[in-house]
Formats: C-alpha cells, structure tokens, sequence
C-alpha cells in the first residue's frame, strides 16, 4: 500500500524527487532491486529486439526508480559507461563533460568526458514503448495537469495494457477535465469495433469533441462504414465537428485580432492624449513606449527573485520614468513650438534619435531579456482545438483597463476638466483662470506615462531593443488618425479593428501583405473621411 | 531664365561655385597623377557626386515645404522609386555576367526558380526607357497620391502622416521577394552603363557631372516656377489658402502640379544616385531617411532653394565625417540637430545672412 501513495509522485526530474528516489531506493532496496538489477543491464544489449524486450519489462514493473530511468532514457539522457560497465544517467555539466549518477542508488559518480560512455539507442518501436510507458506512469501523477497531458497522449492507443490503464484511472479520476478526455480515449478504439452497436455508441461519445485524432478517426467511417446507420451517423458527428472548428479558428482570428488590436490602441492611446488634445505631434512617442519596456526590464533585473511580481512594480515605475521623460522634453522643447506642429514634428523626432542612443550607449545595443512572469505564461484552453494565451489575455484586459482609467482621469477630476478646456478654446480657458502652461505639462506627462505603461504590456509580448519604439510609431499614428483626431473611444474602436482587419487578412494575404493593405486602406480611407472616423462636432471642428 | 536668377544673390554664387566645382573636379582628378598634393581621388568624386543628389533631392523638398507649405515626410519614396528605375536597367546590363552566369534572369530570379522575366522588367534593356521610368513613376505617383489627398483637402500635419505611411507601405512592399525587385537584398552587382564601366574613373567623373548638371538644370527650373504666376499663387497658398480658394484659383491643381513636379526631381536625383553607390535597397524607403532630408532642408533654410542644397551638401559632410570619426555620436549629433535648428534657427543658416526682407 505504501508503494501505491509512492506512485501518484510527480516523477519530474527536480532536486527533490532525485531526494527522494535516493530514500525510496534506501527503504525499498531489499523488495525492488533483485529484478530492476537485473533488467537494467540488458538495455545496453547489441540487438534492439533484445532492448524491447527489456524495454517492455522495465515498462511493465511498478519499481519506483523506473520512470527516472526511463525519462533519461526518453531524453538520450542514458549511457553505458566503459570503464567497469554499468548503465548510468549521465547529464551534461561541463560543455563535453557528463556528470554521471547511478540510477539505482542515485549516487553521484562524478564527472567525465562525454566520450567516455556510449549512449543507449533507440529504435522508433522503442521510443513508442517508451512515451507510452511513461505517458502511463504519469497517468496516475498527483498533479491533474500531469494526468491531461498524459491522456490526450494516448488518445488514439489501442493497446490492451493502455486502455486497461486509462479504465483503472477513469474508475478513480476526480477531475472532470480529466475524466472527459478519459472517456474519449476508450471510446476511440471503439470506432473500429466488429459490432455496430459499439461503433455509435462511440460516435455518440466523438460527436462533439475537436480532438483531432477524434476526427481523423471519424473521417474513414463517414466515408465506407458498411452499416448505414454508422455512416450517416459518422457524417453527422464529422460536420458538427467542422462546424465547431470554423467557429474555434474564427474565434482565434478575432482573439489574436482583438489581441493586436489591444497593443495598438496601448500603443496609440498616450497619443490619442498629446496629438489629440494638445495638438502636438510627438515623434518620440515610440522612444517613450521603449522607455518603459526598459523600465520593466530594469525593476526584473533588480528584483530577481520577485520575478512574479515585479511585472505589478513596473507598471508605476514605468508611467512615473516616462511622465518624467515626457515632461522633460515638454519643459526643455515643445513648449517653445506650440501652435507650429509641424517644427514640433521635427524636434521631437530628433529626441526621439537621441533617445534611441541613449539606451544603445548606457544599456545595450542588443535586445534585451524581458521575463514572462509565470501567471502569465501558458494558455486557457477552451476546447482541443482553440487555446488564449495568458499573456495575450491579460494584456487585452490591461488595455481596456487603461482606456477606462484614461477616460475617467479626462471626464471626471479636475485635471481632464482644464485639459479639455484648454483643448477646446486656450484662450478662453485662460481667462477663466486655467493654468495653461501647467496644464500642458501634465498633459503631456499623461500622455507619456501612459506610452510607458503601454512598454510594459509589449515587453510582454515584442523584442525590448533600442529600435522598439520606431516599429509602433507609424501604426499608433494611423490609429489615432483613423479613429478621429481628440477623442478617445475614436482610438480605441480603430486600434482595435484595425488589429482584428489585420489578422483576418492574414491567412490569405500573409503578415507582410495585410499591413501593406491596411496601411493603404488608411492612407484612402482619410482621403475620404480626413477627419477619421469619429470627426469633431461642433466649435472644436473648426480648429 | 536669367530673368528667374535675378535679385537672387544666394542663388547666383550657388550657381558659379557649381559650374566652378563641376570644371576644376574632372581636371584634378583626371589630369593630375595620383601622388600630386592636388589630386582629386576617385571616391572623393564619387562622395560629392551622391552629395550633388543629395541636394537636388532636398531642393525638391524645399520647392513643396518652404513654397506650398506641405511637409512630406514620403519624399525619400519618389527618390527611391527613380533609383529602382535606374537600377532595373543597371541589372538588365549585366547580362550572362551574373554569378549563375544567366543571360536573361537577374542572379535573385534564378535564386528564387523564377523561369522568366516579370512583365514590368520589359523594356528596361534600353536607357531611354529606364530614364523616362525614373521620372514617370514617382510623377505618377505623386499624382495619383496628390490628386487624391489634396481634392479631399489632407493638409498639414495630416498629409505628413500618410505620406510617411506611403514610404512605409512601400517599404514592406519592396522588402517581399514575390515584388520581384530582389526583396531584402535590392538591386547591386552593377556592372556598366550606357557600356562604360561603372568602376572607371572616366564614367565616375561622367556621373559626378551628369549629377551636378541635374542639379544645375532643377535649380534653374524651381526658379522659374517660384518666380512665375504659378509661384506667386504657391507662395499664396502657404500663407493663406481658403483665401486663394475663394478668390477662385484651382487651390488642389496648383498642390498636384507641383508636388508631381517635386517627386519627379527626386525620382531623377534617385536615377543618377544609384550608378554612385552601386546599390539600391528597401532600406531607401525607410521613413526615418524622408526625416533626413526634410533635416537638410531646415538646417540649410527652407524658402531658399539654395539653401536646400546647402543644407544637403554639409549635413552629409558633417554625417561622413562623423560616422567615420565617432560612429556612435552620430545619431546624438543629428539628433541635436533637429532640435536646435527648430528651436533656434527656424529660418536655417540661409536665414542667417538675410535681412528680414521676406515673410
């Protein structure tokens, strides 16, 4: 019984299984050596039938050392050592070198150059042995995610000890996931069974589930399945199944649209701010996006060990350094130039150059490495067929997060009452006692600590490199320009059309194409609208 | 034409020391030996001779900016366009001398299993045909682009953006393989021209002259239009617009006619650039390149055509000096550029000299 609760370990190779294989093998010895033992050794035999044949004992006896040796096998990670030959797992240390470690006693038994042991071999026959051996042991792993993997591995297995395998884990199984794909593993091998009854039984099972295995084997029934009532029933499943994947990659085209979209409208919207409401083209707008992925990149490297959080700590960090940047240039430069944008252009593209170097001189010329923390690695799967990266996700969410907030700053406190008083009428604004040269500044530093915050969502996502913030001006312009100079929700409905256009396109066009196209669009579409699409109404239309 | 040169004493001394320049180079670089203190080298004929591009490019610039008060930031797109013109012609002169040694596809054609030409390389066999190309596609662009956005009356700030956008779209279109214009790597390997080696000082000194005569002839004609009727109503356009609207000129024909007229200068500053350098590529379309001119002109004084080319000849002087001596600083020093020039020197070094006779 004791053996059992040893079995449901994650058998991942970490510094603690390794401890704790080293006491299993310490209390276990007496039981589980003899034939382990004996096994082992016949790995290194000449032949590769006499290796399956080893291969397949291995794979059937419950010692708990086994799967370590198989992973490392799986891995190419196994060697015979020449001198004094025993089988041992050798991993690299040293370029060239491996250090050894016995698997049956785990000991350390030191480094040596790599050419001094022979790697076992395989033959595919054994490396299918061996995914299934392992996909079998990790069936029955603690960790459910470890269980799924392992499943929707052997979706499709037809062998005798798997499906007895996946039954006694389905008789157990909690998790509904789990479970699910379970079942459908069992009823995969029923398609081809002799008696029609079980050959619906299992299309009923497949109908509604987007594995792909579980269409390729629907497909050969649809087609020639002697029993009428299977066929037509397989072709029913079949076309219910390609009517959900439609739906699955349009829904992905319209997430990693949307997606797209949320970067351009992060990226444009610091912009919406500063062209929009100030009427001051900033060129180093990218330069201040680039800034702020420096800062995320800058708080990572001096919190190493808070790699989950620090992302959090960045967001402020970022907006305060670029507001900080931003105000600089406003105070030192643009405020010189109000009313005559396009020097205001010129000017500020020459920061935007300046920038640029300063990170090439004091930081790097180099991309550097932005960490993903780990809640927003991996993916949300939705079904088999369509899975949203958490990355894409959170940073789709940040971006409306952001909007909302921007929105609120410019509609409800008093800041973005004079902000939209100075937009509208400067000069009377003024008289009625706004501060309008203070306001600048704090618009401007507004809009370019919101461009950092925007650096630390596409650290994210992008290369962090000098040149970062070049590759989004031109697309945050177009977005700011299509949407309709000075408002917001303007922004937000073209950055985000504009991305999902984007994607739909490019399947057909390629990635290239459909941003030359979009950028044509655009360059038509204000031809005919040079407003935008969300002109100005009113008074403010007149300026 | 002298009655366009008159009262233009900027202009007048341009001129003289161009006609100097284009005299006394050939000589020291063909007459003198190579070991005379006097001798002009080869690569510096050939520097001054993209230099002399350079300029007529700028002056293009000036003729839309400082007259008519448009602000292209896509001009480096015409000029790129006449340089591809001149550089499918170049490629069709190689001939079998390729590296797969092909006597009809260029070497990118075979690279890429093309088994023939692409319809739009025909006729680029002849100079005549690749000449008129430099000119008449970045005209017809710059049309088509301009009756468009000036009909729907796209100004200022707004008509800088999409023709950023247009070298930007133009970019990634050229940077395709499927373009058919050799994608990443652009047009190079040229061999001859006209069946002069490009690599002889005799066709080097025949490019510098050919460049410096372009240059010549561009200025000649800017000052004809900025003098004329035609100028007049520019100039008027730049201050006052609708004005000019409501008194019942065309206000849109008078924008296309002379932004076509400026791409076409910069597509022939393109054509004669690229036999200099021996290579033409995407990068050409970069926007950050159409920034460097609008550079040159603002530096040199915009409203003064002399002034462009001013501005052209020492902003590149002073680029090759630097990249040579602190590659690093350049971009601090172009950089810094911009922003003291706006700041402090909104009228260029050619408003230094003036008086406030004008604006």
């Amino acid at each position: 019984m004791s053996l059992f609760c040893f079995h449901n370990r994650s058998f991942v190779l970490t510094k603690g299984a390794f401890i704790f294989w080293l006491l299993a093998g310490i209390f276990f010895n007496e039981s589980q050596a003899a034939s382990l033992e004996e096994l082992l050794p016949q790995l290194a035999e000449r032949t590769f039938p006499a290796k399956q044949a080893a291969l397949d004992s291995l794979a059937t006896s419950n010692d708990e050392r086994v799967p370590a040796i198989l992973t490392a096998l799986a891995q190419g990670e196994l060697y015979l050592r020449s001198v004094n030959p025993i089988i041992v797992i050798g991993q690299p240390s040293t370029p060239g070198n491996l250090r050894l470690i016995d698997p049956l006693t785990q000991r350390d038994l030191g480094e040596v150059g790599a050419s001094s042991s022979k790697k076992i071999t395989l033959n595919n026959k054994m490396r299918t042995t061996l995914r299934l051996a392992l996909a079998v042991w990790h069936l029955n792993d603690a960790n459910p995610t470890i269980r799924l993997a392992a499943a929707r591995e052997m979706l499709g297995e037809n062998n005798p000890t798997v499906l007895q395998a996946l039954q006694n884990q389905l008789a157990r199984e909690s998790v509904v996931a789990v479970r699910n794909i379970l079942v459908i593993a069992l009823a995969l091998p029923q398609l081809t069974a002799d008696d029609a009854v079980n050959r619906l039984k299992a299309i009923s099972v497949l109908a509604n589930n987007l594995y792909p295995e579980a269409r390729n084997a629907l497909v050969p029934l649809a087609e020639s399945d002697p029993d009428p009532s299977v066929k037509s029933a397989a072709v029913k499943a079949l076309s219910s199944i390609d009517r959900q994947l439609t739906w699955s990659n349009r829904l992905e085209t319209l997430f990693f649209g949307l997606s797209l979209g949320s970067v351009l409208v992060l990226a444009a919207i610091g912009l919406a701010i500063t062209f929009g409401v100030m009427g001051v083209i900033n060129m180093a707008h990218g330069e201040l996006i680039m800034i702020g992925a420096y800062t995320t990149y800058l708080v990572q490297t001096a919190l190493p060990s808070w790699l989950d959080y620090s992302i959090l700590l960045a967001i402020p960090a970022a907006f305060i350094v670029s507001a900080l940047f931003g105000i600089l240039i406003e105070r030192t430069v643009i405020r010189f130039l109000y009313g005559r944008p396009l020097e205001t252009l010129l000017a500020t593209f020459g920061i935007s150059l300046i920038l640029q170097q300063l990170v090439r001189t004091f930081i790097s010329a180099q991309n550097v490495v932005v960490q993903n923390p780990g809640w927003m690695s991996g993916a949300w799967p939705i079904n088999p067929a369509l899975a949203l990266t958490y990355s894409r996700l959170y940073i789709l969410i940040f971006a409306l997060a952001v909007f909302v907030a921007l929105l609120l700053v410019l509609r409800r406190t008093n800041l973005g009452l004079a902000v939209r008083a100075v937009s509208q009428n400067r000069a009377m604004a003024r008289a009625m006692g706004v501060r309008s040269a203070r306001v600048d500044v704090l618009t401007f530093g507004l809009g370019s600590g919101v461009a950092g915050v925007a650096g630390v969502a596409l650290s994210q996502l992008t290369n962090v490199g000098p040149n970062m913030g070049q590759a989004y001006i031109i697309d945050s312009f177009m977005v700011v320009v299509f949407g309709g100079v000075g408002n917001l929700w303007g922004t937000l409905v073209a950055g985000l059309s504009l991305g999902v256009a984007n994607k739909i396109m490019e399947p057909w066009a390629g990635a290239v194409l459909a941003k030359i196209l979009v950028l044509v669009f655009i360059i038509l579409f204000i031809q005919k609208r040079p407003r935008g699409l969300f002109p100005p109404r009113g008074r403010a239309a007149e300026g | 034409m002298l009655k366009a040169m008159r009262g233009d004493r900027g202009g007048q001394a341009l001129l003289v020391l161009l006609i100097i320049t284009l005299i006394v180079v050939p000589v020291l670089n063909l007459g003198l030996p190579t070991t005379h203190p006097w001798h002009v080298s080869t690569y510096a004929v050939t520097l001054l001779g993209k230099y002399l591009c350079y300029a007529l490019l700028a002056m293009a610039v000036d003729l839309i900016w400082g007259y008519l008060g448009l602000l292209s930031l896509g001009h480096g797109a015409f000029f790129a366009l006449g340089g591809y013109a001149m550089g499918l012609y170049l490629m069709r002169q190689i001939g079998d001398r390729g590296v797969y040694g092909n006597p009809v596809l260029p070497d990118f054609m075979v690279f890429l299993n093309w088994d023939r030409l692409p319809w739009f390389w025909q006729g680029f066999d002849w100079f005549a045909v690749a000449l008129f190309m430099a000119l008449f596609v970045p005209a017809m662009l710059a049309y088509g682009f301009g009756y468009l956005a000036f009909r729907s009356r796209v100004t200022g700030v707004y008509l800088s953006i999409i023709t950023q956008a247009l070298t930007y779209a133009l970019m990634l279109a050229f940077f395709r393989n499927e373009m058919g214009f050799g994608g990443n790597n652009g047009l190079t390997d040229f061999k001859d021209l006209l069946g002069f080696s490009l690599q002889s000082d005799v066709t080097r000194i025949g490019l510098f002259i050919a460049s410096g005569l372009a240059l010549i002839g561009g200025y000649l004609s800017c000052r004809i239009i900025v003098t004329s009727r035609l100028g007049r109503v520019t100039v008027a356009i730049r201050d006052a617009e609708s004005r000019v609207r409501f008194i019942g000129y065309r206000v849109e024909r008078v924008k296309t006619a002379i932004f076509t007229f400026s791409a076409l200068l910069a597509g022939l500053a393109g054509a004669l650039y690229v036999p200099q350098v021996g290579i033409i590529n995407p990068g050409e379309f970069s926007p950050i390149n159409s920034i460097e001119i609008v550079i040159w002109v603002a530096v040199g004084g915009r409203t003064t055509l002399y002034g462009a080319v001013i501005g052209a000849l020492l902003v590149n002087y002073g680029k090759s000096l630097f990249t040579a001596v602190f590659p690093d600083a350049w971009l601090f020093a172009l950089g810094g550029l911009f922003v003291l020039v706006t700041l402090l020197l909104p009228r260029g070094l050619a408003g230094l000299g003036r008086s406030r006779e004008i604006n």
